[in-house]
C-alpha cells in the first residue's frame, strides 16, 4: 500500500550553517516518522550555484532525501515545505516505478544478451579484451555540429 | 526511396519526375554521418534529472532543449530527456532562459 518511494529535493538558502540543515532535516524526519514513513537516504549536497536567480538567491544548499512512503505523507510534507520560509524551492518526484522500469530494462538487455551470445556458442560474460573497445568518446562531440542558439 | 513506392497509385501529382531529381540533386552533396541516440548506444537506462553532466550537451547556451533532429537521440530518450530537463530547471540546476 505504502510501500512508494519518493524523492525529495529542497533548496536552503546560502548561509545555512549545518546546524540550521540538521534541523530541517529533523522537522522533514519527524513528519516522516509520524506518518509511518521512512527516510532511507540522506544526501547533503552542499552549496551550489544556482542556474537561475531565486529572489534574491544566487547559490543554495542542495539537500537530497529519499523518502518510502504514502502519497499523503509527501502531500503533508510539499505543504509544510511550501509554508516553511528557510527553504527557498523544492521538489518532490515520486522514484519506484521509474526504479523498476530501469532495472526490468537492463535485466532484459543482460539475459537477451547471454542468450545470443549462448547461442552463438560462447560463454553468457563478455570476456575482457573482447570485441571492439568502447571507443565511442569521439563520436560526441561533433554531433551537435548543425545546432542554432 | 521508401515513399516513392507506397505512393505509386496516386497518378495525379504532374510534378513527380520533378520532385524526384530535385530531391537526388539535394541529397547527394549533402551526405551527413548517421547520427545515433547517445543514450541506446551507452546502454544509459536511467536518465535522472540530477545527473546534470549527462543533461548538459542537451541544454545549449541559449537554453533551450536540443532538438531530435540535431542530437540523433531516439523518440524514446528524447521524451525521458525532455522530463529530466522539465524537472532539473524547477530546482534550479539548468537555467529555463540565458541570455
Amino acid at each position: 500500500m505504502s510501500d512508494r518511494q519518493y524523492e525529495l529535493v529542497y533548496i536552503l538558502p546560502p548561509e545555512t550553517t549545518e546546524q540550521q540543515a540538521a534541523d530541517q532535516h529533523e522537522q522533514i524526519a519527524g513528519i516522516v516518522s509520524r506518518m509511518n514513513g521512512t527516510i532511507e537516504k540522506t544526501e547533503n549536497w552542499g552549496r551550489r550555484k544556482l542556474a537561475y536567480e531565486i529572489g534574491h538567491f544566487k547559490e543554495g544548499v542542495y539537500v537530497l532525501e529519499v523518502i518510502n512512503g504514502s502519497g499523503e505523507l509527501m502531500k503533508e510534507v510539499d505543504r509544510r515545505l511550501k509554508v516553511i520560509d528557510e527553504v527557498v524551492r523544492h521538489l518532490i518526484v515520486r522514484v519506484d516505478e521509474e526504479k523498476k522500469v530501469v532495472e526490468r530494462t537492463r535485466t532484459k538487455r543482460q539475459s537477451e544478451s547471454e542468450r545470443r551470445r549462448v547461442k552463438r556458442g560462447l560463454p553468457p560474460q563478455r570476456q575482457p579484451g573482447e570485441g571492439r573497445s568502447m571507443e565511442t568518446d569521439d563520436i560526441d562531440d561533433d554531433r551537435f555540429e548543425g545546432m542554432e542558439a | 526511396m521508401p515513399f516513392g513506392q507506397g505512393r505509386s497509385g496516386g497518378r495525379g501529382r504532374g510534378g513527380d519526375k520533378k520532385d524526384k531529381d530535385k530531391q537526388q540533386g539535394q541529397r547527394r552533396p549533402m551526405f551527413r554521418r548517421r547520427k545515433v541516440c547517445k543514450f541506446c548506444a551507452d546502454k544509459i537506462d536511467d536518465i535522472n534529472y540530477k545527473d546534470v553532466k549527462l543533461l548538459g550537451p542537451f541544454v545549449p547556451e541559449r537554453g533551450k532543449i536540443l532538438p531530435r533532429r540535431i542530437s540523433g537521440t531516439c523518440a524514446m530518450h528524447q521524451r525521458k530527456l525532455q522530463t529530466a530537463i522539465k524537472r532539473a530547471r524547477q530546482i534550479a540546476l539548468i537555467p529555463y532562459v540565458t541570455d
